[in-house]
């Protein structure tokens, strides 16, 4: 093949000095940088790119952009590949590689052509109605369904790029940078306004860059240099090319994928972000999308060479490239001449222009007939001949009413059929936005009709196709939305343009059948028009039915070529018009978006960055093994040595209770509250009553939902008058945060509260065990800290370790503790300095998995183990908790219903295995019979489950039902097959009396 | 015409042009002995078995827009039965059990495929609960297994199992009789099957009023006239509260909406129903080879079909977490459904203090797989006018005896 056998020597929007080599299904070509995969293949003369979803059928290029439904590749290899990539969308790059998606051996012999064969067999919904028989086998049937339907692959391999997210305010959001959206943008950005300008294309122009035209006057490609150059000068306007609008959400908000690196060979991508979503939030929008040219649906419609009109055309006049070397062109409307004479211009010989209306325009036909092109009036292809590339069209002509054929056949020979049948607004945007439509007769097409956010279609987009009267929309468009943002006087003056006026097309939707071909509708998805004449048979007549039931509309192309065809077609099946058919809901994105753009820079290091204390360099150093608690990273246990987490947590309890253990306590969540009305709030939100706890005093308190049921809990301290210190569990802390605004937002604004979250203010050392006090005495001169003095359940300021510190007598562990706060900046210096003046007391750091035991050995319960969304204060046996003379409480209501006073609720008990060795697992269920067959009744589960070094035992908690009423008793405990025995107790199992905690 | 593989060899014949349709689409008579409000898969299979059980077939199931629109069409796909407390597993086992044989029973491919569904664990807590449930789901004589990291590595191969991850998968749960179905093929199945024992299927017919003799109804109020009933059953999924507030009723239900997306289709590469709630992602492969991903809730109320666009980014950025091989995969699709949530994330099947008015709703974000056990509670309901102990625990009075159903656990999705 002689290089490029089908590139003009002249022309098109290409960049001849440097060529770009680049590989298809293995082959190597040569195209040049402004190409995308498509025109470099089509000026190679490569038509047939890939099989259809169903048949099999070979498929060529049909459009030039995103509409294109065929012409999907896989696109780069390994790590980098991408699945089913417009090849129309693909710039091209050196080093290029790209295959057929969805065919085996390859694109031209392929295996799955069989299936074209037995067509017959597999009408719309065919799925529907067999592989029942027998019911065991549907899994095998769909195993060869799976692997028949799919297109590329996805990637094998984590992806090595990275992406970017960023957001931006704006007067003036300009969507598409065609003619009417350049105007908007400049007279937007000339009174003064901030304009974003987003094309999906490498360049900036839309329609003037494979169109002809003058405007004021010139070239409207040298009008399309001066406005680009315009805008670039101008301060307050962003153009971003390469960036698609795929999302219209609520309040103005839109999201813009922007391709940063997609058009680079792999080597120059370095450092560099491949792809950015743009999120922004837009004054104004104006939706300058343009339209879509749409396909006329024939017999053979869906042979390689058969394309959309514009698309030939753009790649004659934009890429110099010449789609065949013989083309019938056939139209229902004006535009299609235009591209008759451009493809002659460029060397294809057109044999035949076919109109299907009877009246032709006499001025292009004339112009037509200069070219020595003859136009068939009254005529369409009825038939494409050929296998894997169109070789004949078959014209005739039709009847008055477009549903017959008369006269005789014509077999004209052609490469290629440029087709056109009209044009869709593109109104995908404005529907998100939440816009309707109106069915417009004279376009035959869906245009915006009634807005719903502050938006404005302009040009083709609104079915405005003169290029004058598009620009004028545009640039009033412009300036009214910079003069709604308070930039300008609402004026603009709009550029000349030539007349490029549609006259009316003349919709048929199915053009008459002259033999038994098919004609595809959505030619992704394989969905003929037969499939939705079926459909509407069988009363899948809604247009969504239509959709599901065909699959029309649901490709990768969102159905941007068939959405109008298929709904014309069911309207004439239905014997309804078609805006009484409706219309389907366009959903974003307007073109796929890529997961890793969405995803941004939320991925790695940064997806739900974990939180870590001031103290978690040295537990890293000390190799301790952590626990994930909420976004917390916690030391779970410091294993010594080889110590297993069994020993380890033996030793660290031992040294809790024997002599001295420290804890980084840091992650429990801290609300600071301050206000005249802060101890009502707390009235509000606990059971217990707050109003009489004196300053320096704290208070442990449960939080219940509006059902009763307990939330979190925690210690808080009165600071001041109106001044109070909260802690939550750590998991909770964003959830209490948000639950004590939402009363105070929702259900109490007049109460003058402020809470401010102080998490991460405060680094937190807890030390605890006989040996606390003393080493305290040593550290903290200013604290009087006996019993009587700085009682349990008080704080006082001081200093340890000559760091400023809030001292709280508070314990978890069931021993003499003192949590000491510092600020998180001197957090490492206290741990350190506590570690070195307890080293006489061997000081021992204990993680969360040793404060469990520890814990449950007291009975004090962890809010999320014990309780899980259905637990009573009363079930935990804490009814004292519960103010009984409070007027209300959140909760309150809830507990007085009737089932959270059964008596055989579950409520918290101990349980002692009866092997005093074997550790229950947590989890496993309580069952009423152990020799029951399923379904077994169960009364309870086991919540915590440990052995107790203490104890020199195991033990564990559960609820139970009626617990508190079945101590001594003996019940069996479930899991994984295994029962086992255990005596109820109650829940505390170590210094029932409290002498150790208070001492 | 019965569906079968014959009848396809048939209708190769001659162009498919003897299928008749799925369903009539009859006027609305006067009135009905029972008036269904919903056309989606719940409300079908009421119709569908009030017929087949209870021989009620003087039935009309009144829709607003077309059968199957609403979250029917709108949802994961996703099957199971895993769930914790007696009451719901013994319903969820019911429905899958039915699953099992809804093809052959409506003679329509609804594509049931039990292709299994894994719930991650991801942290000590989670690790506690999975113990938990797979312990209390197993004694209900239903299915669950636990699945070591290694084995969800095997189970699963493009999982990332590497312990470097922000939230390792510490283990699973496993239940293989889970799986996904055909959505629509659903609703149209139940459809098709209804309406040949007699079901009347009134699409674009929207219900404006419910009329009322005292404490008894005695018909609906649409825009195809007023339709006496009765007895009328809602369900209605994301408008339930306002169908119960034109009987007077007002329920303890807040509507979300809740997103969910495909990406584009490729060949197999995900052979199971993969669920996180610590990283927070449902996906599966559909038989057509789109990714179908479960996003977030939205946080606010709202009756609009749409949902933000921060909700599909951190969605995103949990999937790629997982599967990091998914990051150059594209979204084709995004949507979203409106969910009615009780307090206790449990739905409401039951009686009302209005005679004649039956409620099935508050599905939340999980009602899809309830399908054709809530439509076989509740035709016994409607047709028994008390509930079958399957549904007797989900009544509406529970709010009120504080006798709930925490299920908050259940779903991958926070509620």
């Amino acid at each position: 093949m002689t290089a490029q056998s089908h590139r003009n020597p002249t022309g098109g929007r290409i960049d001849r000095a440097r060529t770009l080599g680049f590989t298809f299904n293995g082959r190597y070509y040569e195209g040049h940088p402004g190409d995308t995969l498509a025109s470099a293949l089509l000026a190679n003369g490569v038509h047939l790119v890939g099989r259809s979803f169903k048949y099999h059928r070979p498929r060529g290029i049909v459009g030039s952009g995103a509409e294109e439904p065929n012409a999907l590749v896989q696109l780069g290899q390994g790590a980098l590949t991408e699945p089913n990539v417009r090849a129309t969308q693909a710039e091209l790059h050196d080093g290029l590689a790209a295959a057929s998606v969805n065919c085996w051996p390859g694109v031209r012999w392929d295996i799955g052509a069989i299936n074209g064969l037995l067509g017959g067999l597999f009408p719309a919904g065919f799925y529907y109605k067999t592989f029942m028989w027998p019911a065991r086998a549907w899994r095998a049937y769909e195993w060869f369904i799976r692997r028949a339907a799919g297109l590329g692959l996805a990637p094998r391999e984590p992806d090595p790029e990275r992406y970017d997210g960023t957001h931006a305010h704006c007067d003036v959001l300009v969507a598409g940078g065609g003619p009417a959206g350049l105007a908007a943008a400049l007279a937007a950005g000339r009174a003064g306004g901030r304009v974003i300008l987003a094309d999906e294309q490498a360049e900036i122009g839309g329609s003037l860059l494979a169109g002809g035209g003058t405007i004021d006057g010139r070239p409207a490609r040298a009008w399309l240099d001066d406005a680009t150059a315009e805008l670039a000068g101008m301060a307050e306007v962003r153009v971003l090319p390469r960036a698609t609008v795929f999302g219209y959400y609520d309040h103005n908000y839109l999201g813009i994928a922007e391709r940063l690196a997609d058009h680079l060979p792999p080597a120059e991508r370095a450092g560099r972000a491949r792809q950015r979503v743009w999120k922004v939030r837009a004054g104004r929008v104006v939706l300058a999308t343009g339209a879509i040219e749409r396909p006329l649906v024939f017999d053979g419609n869906d042979r390689p060479g058969v394309m959309l009109a514009t698309a030939a055309q753009a790649y004659a006049n934009r890429w110099a490239v010449r789609v065949g070397d013989r083309a019938v062109v056939v139209t229902n409307n004006d535009s299609a001449y235009q591209t008759a004479l451009d493809l002659s211009e460029s060397g294809v010989a057109v044999a035949l222009l076919a109109d299907l209306r009877a009246e032709v325009p006499a001025a292009l036909a004339q112009r037509l007939s200069r070219a020595g092109i003859e136009v068939a009036a009254g005529s369409a292809v009825v038939d494409a001949a050929g296998g894997t590339r169109v070789t004949s069209a078959e014209i005739r002509r039709l009847g008055a009413d477009g549903t017959t054929l008369e006269g005789p056949a014509r077999h004209v020979p052609c490469d290629v059929i440029a087709v056109s049948g009209g044009w869709s607004p593109a109104v995908h945007l404005f529907s998100q936005s939440g816009g309707r439509l109106r069915w417009d007769e004279a376009i035959a097409g869906f245009v915006p009709d009634i807005s719903r956010q502050a938006e404005v279609s302009v040009g083709a987009a609104r079915g405005t196709f003169d290029l004058a009267a598009a620009l004028a929309e545009g640039a009033r468009a412009g300036a009214a939305a910079a003069h709604a943002a308070g930039f300008g006087d609402g004026t603009a003056t709009a550029p000349a343009a030539n007349a490029r006026e549609v006259i009316a097309p003349r919709p048929v939707w199915r053009v008459p059948s002259a033999g038994r071909g098919k004609a595809f509708v959505d030619i992704q998805n394989d969905v003929t028009a037969a499939d939705i004449a079926l459909a509407a048979r069988e009363g899948y007549s809604a247009v969504e039915h239509l959709k599901r039931y065909t699959t029309t509309g649901m490709g990768t192309d969102q159905g941007k070529t068939s959405n109008v065809n298929a709904l014309a077609i069911l309207a004439h099946a239905t014997g309804t018009a078609i805006p009484a058919v409706g219309t389907t809901t366009f959903r974003p994105p307007y073109t796929p978006v890529t997961f890793g753009a969405l995803a941004g820079r939320t991925v790695g290091p940064l997806f739900d960055p974990a939180r870590l204390t001031a103290m978690h360099p040295w537990h890293v150093q000390a190799g301790t093994r952590f626990e994930d608690v909420g976004q917390w990273k916690r030391p779970w246990y410091y294993p010594r040595g080889s110590e297993t987490l069994h020993q380890a947590v033996a030793r660290e309890c031992r040294a809790v209770r024997t002599s001295l253990g420290i804890m980084d306590a840091s992650t429990l969540g801290k609300i600071d509250i301050q206000g005249p009305d802060a101890a009502k709030l707390l009235d509000l939100v606990y059971t217990n009553a707050w109003g009489g706890l004196e300053v320096g005093r704290c208070r442990y308190g449960l939080m219940l939902k509006e059902d009763g049921m307990v939330f979190d809990d925690g210690v808080t301290a009165r600071l001041g008058p109106q001044h109070f210190h909260m802690t939550t569990t750590t998991g909770g802390a964003a959830r209490v945060m948000a639950w004590l605004e939402e009363w105070l937002q929702t259900e109490r604004p007049h109460w003058r509260v402020y809470l401010t979250s102080v998490t991460t203010q405060w680094a937190v050392a807890a030390i605890a065990g006989p040996n606390a006090r003393r080493l305290m005495a040593e550290l903290c001169p200013n604290i009087a800290l006996d019993a009587i003095d700085f009682p349990f359940m008080a704080w006082r300021d001081g200093t340890v370790a000559g760091i400023a510190a809030r001292v709280f007598r508070v314990s978890f562990s069931g021993e003499s503790a003192f949590e000491i706060n510092v600020p998180s900046s001197q957090g490492m210096a206290l741990w350190q300095a506590l570690m070195t003046a307890g080293a006489k007391y061997d000081i021992t750091p204990y993680g969360t998995e040793a404060m469990h035991v520890l814990r449950a050995e007291k009975g004090f319960v962890i809010v999320g183990q014990e309780t899980d969304g259905t637990v009573t204060p009363g079930d935990l046996g804490m009814d004292w908790i519960v103010g009984k003379k409070k007027p209300d409480f959140v909760g309150r209501r809830g507990l007085a219903r009737a089932d959270c006073k059964r008596p055989d609720r579950k409520q918290l008990v101990g349980l002692l295995p009866q092997d005093p060795k074997e550790v229950l697992v947590e989890g496993a269920q309580i069952m009423a019979d152990a020799a029951a067959p399923p379904p077994v009744p169960m009364e309870g589960h086991v919540t915590s489950s440990y052995w107790s070094a203490t104890l020199s035992r195991s033990f564990a908690l559960a609820l139970l039902k009626g617990g508190r009423a079945r101590h001594g008793q003996t019940v069996p405990v479930h899991a994984y097959g295994k029962t086992s025995w255990a005596q109820v107790t109650e829940p505390i199992f170590y210094d029932k009396e409290g002498e150790k905690l208070r001492g | 015409m019965k569906y079968s593989l014959l009848g396809l060899i048939k209708g190769a014949g001659n162009h498919h042009k003897d299928w008749p349709a799925a369903w009539r689409q009859p006027e609305p008579k006067p009135a009905y002995d029972v008036v269904i409000i919903g056309g989606g898969g719940h409300g079908l299979a009421t119709a569908y078995f009030l017929a087949k059980e209870h021989g009620v077939t003087n039935v009309a199931v009144v829709e607003k827009g077309w059968i199957g629109g609403g979250n029917t069409g709108r949802n994961t796909t996703i099957v199971r039965s895993n769930y914790l407390w007696d009451e719901s597993a013994h319903l969820y086992e019911k429905s899958l059990k039915l699953w099992e044989g809804l093809s052959q029973e409506l003679n329509f491919n609804t594509m049931f495929s039990q292709r299994g569904v894994m719930n991650l664990a991801h942290n000590l807590h989670d690790l506690r609960e999975l113990n938990r449930r797979v312990s209390a789901i197993r004694l209900n004589g239903i299915d669950s297994e636990f699945l070591t990291t290694e084995q969800v590595k095997a189970f699963c191969p493009i999982i990332n199992t590497a312990p470097t991850i922000r939230y390792p998968v510490l283990g699973a749960s496993l239940q293989r009789r889970g799986g996904t179905a055909r959505h629509d093929a659903v609703a149209w199945g139940f459809a098709r099957a209804a309406d040949r024992l007699g079901v009347d299927i009134l699409q674009n017919c929207e219900v404006t009023g419910i009329r009322r003799e005292g404490i008894r109804v005695t018909g609906v109020e649409t825009t195809r006239g007023f339709i006496g009933a009765r007895k009328i059953g809602s369900v209605a999924a994301g408008h339930s509260s306002v169908i119960a507030a034109m009987a007077g009723l007002r329920l303890p239900i807040e509507s979300h909406p809740l997103q969910a997306l495909v990406s584009e289709p490729v060949k197999p590469v995900l052979d199971t129903v993969v669920m996180s709630g610590a990283v927070h992602v449902y996906v599966s492969q559909s038989d057509k080879g789109e990714l179908v991903i479960g996003a977030g809730i939205d946080a606010y109320n709202s009756y609009a079909q749409r949902g933000t666009l921060q909700v599909i980014e951190e969605q995103m950025a949990a999937l790629i977490e997982l599967f990091p091989m998914f990051s150059r995969m594209r979204l084709m699709r995004q949507w979203a459904g409106i969910v009615d949530v009780c307090p206790d994330a449990s739905p409401i099947m039951a009686r009302t203090p209005v005679e004649g008015f039956y409620i099935n709703c508050g599905w939340g974000t999980g009602g899809f797989k309830a399908t054709p056990g809530s439509g076989w509670v509740f035709a016994h309901t409607i047709a028994q006018d008390r509930p079958h102990e399957l549904n007797a625990a989900f009544t509406l009075e529970r709010f009120s005896s504080g006798a709930l159903i925490d299920e908050h656990g259940a779903a991958a999705v926070a509620h």
